[in-house]
């Protein structure tokens, strides 16, 4: 009922800002609708169904108020056949932006990336994972911010105030990709001040010729929960932690070298590591095409899978390019646990477009797991391919 | 064996004939003059916004379509630098290239992906790729320098009723995907007219034809419409430009790369 309360509010807020937007010359309105289905190859452990469809809509609008100010408001909402959990709103970005000289200035709900590698993203931790949305975890949940970013000669300072936390979303209990008990809506905190704690985060970038250097620095509510089980229910215990996190990108030739690792303090301590290349070969069997082959290694020094999948694992991928004029690519890419031969995932994900306003994208996903205390044992079940048709105007 | 001697003489004595013959037209020092004075007339432009549009055929005929804003820096004694913000197609839609081109070094690149807020470095070794599907490569795309290439004159010829220089450019980038390049330059304006790519194996790739010329600033010359045709695959593209404008008041640190998150 909270929930449909929230997206009434939601939508209300949505429609007035279209209706002001109307009436103001200034605004643009861009977006998308994705129409998607994923087909599972069996049912869940739990009997859940085979098949997932889903409704997808993500409008944009613009404001430019004067020379170097802006606001974007970027509504999202999933409405999902199966899961009544995936069907969620989110306000993606809504977000005051002025720049003057070097400074940049944002407030609102807004999202920022962090880091260089491709399979894990460890020093990225300013925005909470939208983790119902997709299996690796590169949707994110709108982060009220104040932000502020100096862009000076010997770098760039990113220093963030983060007012309210974000719980991770999980799916429920007729979803797929979930544990053998859902995850709890009714998370647990250390702070006593819950959603409400203050966070910081610091950021400091530098170019130095083809290398490219960031320091980072987060002190607040750790956006990776722990898991805790009261009575028959498993809760989401979300921890204080300090991190310190550095990322380095290097080009050489036609190799990208990338590093990211962190040190984390918070319901335990670790030091997580993923490192490696892509090396693009421009121009394969004499046509356009680029074929980009990427290797990275992911290490945990927890060594359990507590929180994050790579503890110790590889993951090799390949990038296809064609360069056409529907600028179609194909992703194909394994991660292996090198502690459990039986403990490995493969993802597929291939793109294109149609007409200037409707792209497909087919993703897939097998999990292959016969080791019980990993993390990803209850997906082994969950092996499934999406059809998504796309739709911007 | 005698016959096979006589072949390879006949035809070593024929390839130093065609050498000679070629060397007292040809001439590297002229063409060196011709193209430095070509880009003398080219300096202090400064900066420019240009709204752009490009239309791609395959050789069935069938088109799609790019628009795009590009901005556009002008640097002294290196390349220019370029940011490049896509509109069509609307999955790409706020998506911007930033390229600082340089005439020695491999160029530095940036790609901004609006939908995950993370601008990329990537490797500008892959000149020779087609940008956005067309037919025009990075490389073709990038700001003219003396650097780039060696250049020799191989003499004047008439194109279309109009005088122009016949210029030999060989690239002295190893990554570039062509082994020649002939251009026709006026000889009134020393404006390209026409570029002919020849790739690796030395084959005729892609003639590029310019159109539509204006001036601007009562001195630069700007192609309005650039048509691209790949004699191998049969697909061309035609890169029009509708709106341009000069010394908008842009300045070096619009290009970069920390400005493409801001980017609209």
């Amino acid at each position: 009922m909270k929930s449909v309360i929230n997206l009434a509010g939601r939508l209300t807020a949505s429609a007035l800002l279209t209706t002001i937007a109307l009436q103001c010359h200034a605004v643009e309105l861009s977006g998308q609708i994705n129409a998607e289905h994923r087909q599972f190859a069996s049912h869940g452990l739990q009997g859940q169904d085979k098949g997932q469809s889903s409704l997808v809509f993500q409008p944009e609008l613009y404001w430019e108020l004067g020379e170097s100010s802006d606001f974007t408001f970027t509504p999202f909402y999933r409405l999902d056949s199966l899961d009544e959990e995936r069907s969620h709103g989110d306000i993606r970005e809504a977000l005051y932006l002025t720049y003057w000289d070097d400074y940049e200035f944002r407030a609102g709900i807004g999202k920022v990336f962090w880091g260089v590698t491709e399979s894990a993203h460890l020093v990225d931790v300013v925005n909470q994972t939208d983790a119902i949305e997709s299996v690796d975890g590169e949707d994110k949940l709108g982060q009220p911010m104040v932000h502020f970013t100096s862009i000076k000669e010997w770098g760039t300072v990113d220093a963030m105030i983060l007012p309210y936390f974000r719980e991770r979303t999980f799916a429920g209990v007729d979803g797929r990709l979930r544990p053998t008990v859902p995850v709890s809506s009714n998370a647990v905190y250390e702070s006593s001040r819950e959603e409400k704690h203050i966070d910081y985060a610091l950021r400091y970038s530098q170019m130095l010729g083809d290398w490219d250097l960031g320091l980072s620095y987060f002190q607040g509510t750790n956006r990776d929960p722990y898991y805790q089980i009261h009575g028959n229910e498993l809760k989401p215990y979300y921890a204080q932690a300090k991190q310190v996190g550095i990322d380095i990108q290097g080009i050489v030739g036609d190799w990208l070298w990338k590093i990211e690792s962190i040190y984390r303090d918070s319901f335990d301590n670790h030091t997580g590591v993923v490192g490696g290349f892509e090396y693009t070969i421009v121009g394969v069997f004499d046509t356009v095409w680029d074929i980009g082959l990427i290797a990275e290694y992911l290490y945990d020094s927890r060594g359990n899978n507590a929180q994050s999948v790579g503890q110790n694992d590889l993951f090799a991928g390949t990038r296809l390019a064609l360069n056409d004029e529907d600028s179609t690519e194909i992703l194909f890419g394994i991660s292996q646990d090198l502690d459990n031969s039986d403990v490995y995932s493969a993802k597929l994900e291939a793109s294109s477009r149609l007409t200037n306003h409707v792209s497909w994208t087919v993703n897939g996903w097998l999990f292959e797991n016969e080791t019980p205390d990993d993390l990803l044992y209850f997906a082994r079940k969950d092996d499934f391919i999406e059809l998504s048709l796309q739709y911007y105007f | 064996m005698k016959v096979k001697n006589s072949s390879i003489i006949k035809t070593i004595a024929l390839t130093a004939l065609l050498a000679l013959s070629s060397q007292s037209f040809a001439s590297p020092e002229k063409g060196l003059e011709i193209a430095k004075e070509r880009k003398a007339r080219d300096e202090g432009w400064g900066d420019s916004v240009a709204t752009m549009q490009m239309i791609l055929k395959n050789a069935q005929g069938e088109s799609s379509t790019r628009e795009m804003r590009l901005k556009s820096f002008e640097v002294a004694n290196d390349g220019d630098k370029g940011l490049t913000i896509f509109d069509q197609p609307r999955d790409v839609k706020g998506t911007a290239f930033l390229n600082h081109s340089h005439s020695v070094e491999a160029d530095d690149q940036w790609l901004y992906l609006p939908a995950l807020k993370r601008v990329k470095r990537i490797s500008s070794r892959n000149k020779s790729g087609p940008f956005m599907g067309s037919e025009f490569a990075y490389e073709d795309l990038s700001s003219f320098e003396l650097e780039k290439y060696t250049f020799n004159h191989l003499g004047n010829q008439d194109l279309n009723g109009v005088t122009t220089y016949l210029l030999e450019q060989t690239p002295t980038d190893k990554n570039s995907g062509y082994t020649k390049q002939l251009v026709w330059l006026d000889t009134e304006h020393y404006r390209p007219l026409q570029v002919e790519f020849y790739d690796r194996k030395g084959t005729l790739l892609k003639t590029l034809k310019f159109d539509d010329y204006k001036q601007y600033l009562d001195k630069y010359w700007r192609a309005h419409t650039m048509a691209m045709v790949n004699h191998q695959t049969g697909k061309s593209t035609l890169l029009t430009t509708s709106l341009l404008d000069f010394q908008t008041g842009l300045r070096e640190k619009d290009f970069e790369k920390n400005v493409l998150k801001r980017v609209k």
